[in-house]
């Protein structure tokens, strides 16, 4: 996602530095999510769950889409293990993420497993640099205001779900798929890269009638396989 | 354990998991040539993916709704500005303007 003007930060510099540029890249899709945490805990709580199950939930498990599908089964009355494989599967994305993000983190097991909860999408996609490596200090400034303001949106979604109701009516729904457009637009700007998201567009849309959610995003990540016809972009 | 800590806890430990399996399987090594140019695509083919399944998918029903007229809306608003706060402005806007009519 280099020289697109979103993350001019990725470059060079020294970690602090470029932990601030993640930092300030991160700050609108924090804003964003956090109005999403909090209809997540106004789902959760019309779903049964106690108001801290909903917020101990946001906080140790910070991945949006797995909640809101874990959280929407067990509310229709389904099981507990139907619910944790919907939770899998909306994640597994996040398999094809890590093993993207793998080189790019030193250090022993245990510090590269911590690491690498800090793959959440939007940061993913903006310290990801042209040449295939991962700007790693940009991901942790990008994904730490999120990771606030996704606790910090659903204790206000409990406290406050008798005044918000429905958060459908704001539109909260169109805003992640507008900002992962706004990204892709930037991205796509190479010939390849548009082959390749029309290709993963249309394998994701292909699979959507015959699978569970999520199975047909990780499926998408195929399309990248289109990289091995040619030489990386100059 | 009641229902809802074994979702809170299952959720986190399988979250945990495939977030981590990468970089503890393969973790710490240089890249080779081929591998980098399939990772360096795999951004626009997820981002892709995420883009149709937000705006055109409800479970498994395709169908065009409120958010798909806010995104393509949102698209023209980036092409024309640049700015990714109007083009996240618009969805929104024209989504919840949708759905109050």
């Amino acid at each position: 996602m280099r020289d697109d003007g979103l993350d001019s930060g990725t470059e060079a510099g020294a970690p602090r530095e470029r932990f601030r540029a993640g930092v300030r890249a991160g700050l609108p899709f924090a804003l964003a999510g956090g109005l999403l945490s909090a209809s997540f805990g106004v789902v959760a709580s019309q779903a049964g769950l106690s108001d801290l199950a909903a917020i101990v939930m946001s906080v140790v498990v910070f991945a949006g889409s797995a909640q809101f599908a874990a959280v929407a089964i067990i509310g229709a009355g389904g099981s507990l293990a139907a619910a944790l494989v919907a939770a899998a599967l909306m994640n597994s994305r996040f398999l094809a993420m890590g093993i993207a993000l793998a080189p790019s983190l030193p250090g022993g097991v245990l510090r590269r497993a911590t690491q690498g909860q800090a793959v959440v999408d939007a940061s993913w996609a903006m310290a990801l640099r042209r040449d295939g490596s991962f700007d790693r200090y940009f991901l942790f400034g990008a994904t730490a205001p999120q990771y606030l303001t996704w606790a910090l949106g659903t204790v206000i979604g409990v406290l406050g779900r008798g005044v918000i109701g429905n958060t459908d009516r704001f539109g909260l729904d169109a805003v992640f798929p507008a900002f992962f457009l706004a990204l892709l637009m930037a991205e796509a700007r190479h010939p390849r890269s548009r082959r390749v998201a029309i290709a993963g567009a249309a394998i994701a849309l292909a699979l959507t009638p015959f699978t569970p959610a999520g199975v047909p995003i990780l499926a998408a990540s195929v399309a990248a396989l289109l990289g091995l016809r040619s030489a990386p972009p100059a | 354990m009641s229902t809802a800590w074994g979702l809170v806890a299952g959720c986190a430990v399988i979250t945990f998991a495939i977030k981590a399996a990468g970089p503890v399987a393969l973790g710490g090594r240089p890249l080779p040539s081929w591998f980098s140019s399939i990772v360096a695509l795999m951004a626009p083919a997820l981002l892709a993916a995420l883009v149709v399944t937000h705006t055109l998918a409800n479970g498994n029903r395709l169908e065009v709704g409120a958010p798909t007229v806010g995104v393509l809306v949102s698209a023209l608003v980036m092409r024309r500005t640049g700015s990714i706060a109007w083009c996240v402005i618009s969805a929104a806007a024209t989504t919840a303007l949708l759905r109050a009519l």
